[in-house]
């Protein structure tokens, strides 16, 4: 069929600039360079160009520019051209619109309209070069109280399973197969490096993987792809996956191209199906259910380590965390609207959820009054992007926060959207071996702690600004966030105060 | 104590009574994984959870009683025997090793299993069979001998069910419906009356193959070696064999 769609992008390409070297038609994914030897030209089909900007950054004379394709429809407030072109798409197709990364739509960013404190004159700043500024965290139920030996001075209570981590900042889920096994190796390394965790997300932990487990989160989703004992007992936390920010309510298909023998034998499947994960898991039909399985997994790793459940933020996220709480969990990680995902539907992935900011605010408050908020840690996802995100969740009541879109921004992700494809020209969101390899885990895992090692001084900074030495006392702290054009009833939810006030 | 099992020389007996699921369980764990006993006769059970759940070595547990929920989760190498009904979730992600119920089951037996087998003498519950999975060279095995409730093979990737059907008076059908709803890989046979109606739209029906006997006269003697019976009379029904129409069943939802 005609296709009646007009491309999203134009290529402009310098001639004198040019050197035909076909670096460019060898690095994209999406084919839209080609090199005509006759003419010795190289042609570019501008209409598949996605926006990535590999050939861009990879051209060794700087000829290549992309910009969005100027092509106007006649104006027209409700007919946006996005809202043509996914009818045209669908009308071609029959089929649901997928995308990738998280959502795009200008619903009102939080973060953006909450400002931190800083001391002046009544309580002195920090100042973290000199002083010691302490980040750690530690992931895992506390207890209501704790008693001391006063013998021995030693601690009497015993505690549940604690994960210690360096920065409030975990590697949130991205399984093998929606990512490469460079990818994965590079997150598992880095967060190896700078004392945190990555997360398997549901597709297992490949074998080459293993040495870097005591840096995992194994997600058990209700695929249970890559999931046994082994898998149980070599993570450093596991994570029933209930829902994700990107698509709550609904599971995920790994199409079977994805599904290399690498893959396939990673999650326990033969190569080339699709794997299927479900919206609900099975066995979990309540909150009792839940539990069930929350006590499944202790039992198979023997009480010594965190169970969390991952959770998408919906309307009713607050009630729901309180059960989760109930059903035994240690730690709650909840992913918020913004959240992003390998392949999603489109119209799930723009409209379903809430931001996170309003849900963590919600779980935190909901928690605190029902006096059960030290019994879990809280693992904010969805959107996080600078360091000012991370300390303005903690300020709202996260033990730490997930990231994946700012991860993978490191890589060279240029959030074109077009993970489910699997064409990544930057070699990330692809089981490609000509495209994977582009990922190399050395390069990668510095690059990653580098951000880290980045946001961390930053947050140490801002910490020492607001005269305070220790994340601990910056955790649900709201009185340090004040609002900036938000209205009351935004305010009332997210627990600040206007500016000013 | 005792009814009707002989206790073997060298097993441990346990007496459940009353016991919390929690330290029964440490207690089964700590003699089997660090007490150098390999088989453990548990009397008196009754409800109690995650029996033999995320045992990791080829030892011997056999229950008298009802066992609870997640019987054998996550299970990697041991063989459990229950005299009685096994509730919920038995068998649940098994890696290897096999359960033998010598009696019914409840919901989801065997859900996700990727590896062993499980043998249930009566009936199961709903959606037995759930997302079977097999790869590695492991082919997990489902073995019911009466019949089962909706679901059956729901989401099935890999794997063997067989339904033997003998609960159910002579030629009644099946009451199940949905069965192999989004079924994608894997084989279920069904012993007696099924109709079209009564299956998922992904599944197909055939006679079975020479192959395809092989495999369910095997299962049906070691059936018969677990609960007694005669093979040659299961072997003499009408058998109809389920299999996937298609590899990736959701592959033209979308739109690329």
């Amino acid at each position: 069929m005609k296709s009646y769609l007009a491309g999203r992008f134009v290529i402009d390409r310098s001639q004198d600039r040019c050197i035909r070297c076909q670096v460019c038609v060898r690095q994209c994914g999406f084919e839209v360079h080609s090199y005509d030897t006759e003419d010795d030209e190289i042609i570019s089909s501008d209409n598949r160009c996605v926006g990535c900007h590999r050939c861009v950054v990879f051209c060794p004379t700087g000829a290549l520019s992309v910009r969005a394709n100027p092509l106007s429809y006649r104006a027209n407030a409700n007919w946006q051209p996005e809202a043509i072109e996914d009818v045209l798409k669908q009308a071609e197709t029959g089929g649901v619109l997928l995308t990738g990364m998280g959502n795009d739509k200008p619903y009102r960013i939080y973060w953006d309209h909450l400002v931190l404190n800083a001391s002046q004159v009544t309580n002195p700043s920090i100042d973290p070069l000199r002083e010691p500024m302490e980040l750690k965290t530690f992931i895992g139920a506390k207890p209501a109280r704790v008693e001391v030996d006063p013998a021995s001075g030693a601690l009497a209570t015993s505690m549940p399973p604690q994960v210690p981590i360096d920065v409030p900042i975990l590697f949130s889920a991205m399984s093998f197969g929606s990512i490469s096994l460079q990818v994965q190796e590079s997150l598992a390394r880095a967060a190896s490096g700078a004392g945190t965790l990555f997360n398997t997300g549901e597709g297992g932990l490949h074998r080459s993987l293993y040495r870097y487990a005591d840096h995992a989160v194994v997600q058990v989703a209700s695929g249970r792809f890559g999931v046994d004992a082994g898998y149980l007992e070599a993570g450093r936390m596991v994570e029933i996956k209930i829902g994700q920010g990107a698509k709550p309510g609904i599971g995920g298909h790994l199409p079977g191209e994805k599904v290399s023998a690498e893959v396939a034998a990673t999650r326990m499947i033969p190569p080339g199906t699709d794997a299927l994960s479900p919206a609900p898991h099975h066995d979990i039909y309540s909150i009792e259910d839940l539990a069930q399985l929350i006590f499944a997994l202790k039992e198979a790793t023997g009480y010594s380590k965190p169970v969390g459940v991952k959770i998408a933020a919906v309307h009713n996220v607050a009630a729901i965390a309180s059960g989760i709480v109930r059903a035994g969990a240690d730690y709650i990680a909840i992913d918020g609207l913004r959240g992003s995902t390998g392949a999603a539907p489109k119209v799930m992935r723009d409209h379903v959820g809430i931001p996170i900011e309003l849900a963590l605010a919600a779980v935190d408050t909901r928690l605190r009054q029902e006096g059960i908020r030290h019994r879990v840690s809280i693992i904010a996802a969805g959107g996080i992007r600078s360091s000012a995100d991370v300390l303005k969740a903690i300020a709202l009541g996260a033990d730490a926060v997930y990231i994946a879109t700012a991860a993978l921004v490191a890589l060279g992700c240029h959030v074109c959207q077009m993970c489910y494809t699997g064409k990544c020209s930057w070699g990330i969101a692809t089981q490609n071996p000509y495209l994977s390899r582009r990922v190399n885990p050395d390069i990668g895992a510095q690059r990653l702690a580098n951000l880290l090692r980045g946001w961390s001084h930053e947050i140490q900074e801002m910490l020492g600004g607001m005269g305070v030495n220790a994340l601990e006392s910056l955790r649900g702290n709201r009185l340090h966030l004040r609002a900036v054009g938000l209205t009351e009833h935004e305010m009332r939810v997210l627990g600040v105060r206007p500016a000013g006030e | 104590m005792a009814e009707g099992v002989a206790v073997a020389a060298g097993t441990l007996e346990i007496d459940a009574r009353g016991v919390y699921y929690r330290e029964l369980n440490a207690r089964v764990r700590t003699q089997l994984d660090g007490g150098g006993c390999t088989r453990v006769l548990i009397r008196n059970v009754c409800g109690q959870r995650y029996i033999g759940t995320g045992l990791r070595r080829p030892v011997r547990i056999e229950i008298e009683g009802t066992p609870g929920n997640d019987l054998g989760a996550f299970m990697d190498g041991p063989s459990i025997i229950v005299y009685g009904n096994a509730q919920d979730a038995c068998g649940n992600t098994l890696n290897s090793g096999e359960v033998i119920v010598h009696g019914r089951a409840g919901d989801i037996v065997g859900y996700s299993m990727r590896g062993g087998r499980v043998f249930v003498r009566d009936d199961v519950g709903y959606r037995a069979g759930i997302h079977m999975k097999e790869g590695g060279g492991r082919r997990p095995v489902l073995v019911i001998g009466g019949t089962a409730q909706p679901f059956l093979g729901e989401y099935m990737a890999g794997g063997v069910i067989l339904v033997l059907g003998l609960t159910m008076p002579p030629g009644e059908r099946h009451r199940a419906d949905f069965i192999g709803t989004g079924m994608h890989g894997g084989v279920i046979y069904l012993r007696g009356q099924v109709e079209g109606w009564q299956l998922g739209r992904e599944v197909g029906t055939a006679e079975l193959d020479e192959a395809d006997w092989r495999q369910v006269e095997a299962l049906v003697h070691d059936y018969v070696a677990c609960f007694g019976g005669n093979a040659g009379e299961i072997l003499s029904g009408q058998f109809t064999k389920l299999f996937p129409l298609y590899l990736r069943p959701y592959g033209n939802l979308y739109a690329y």
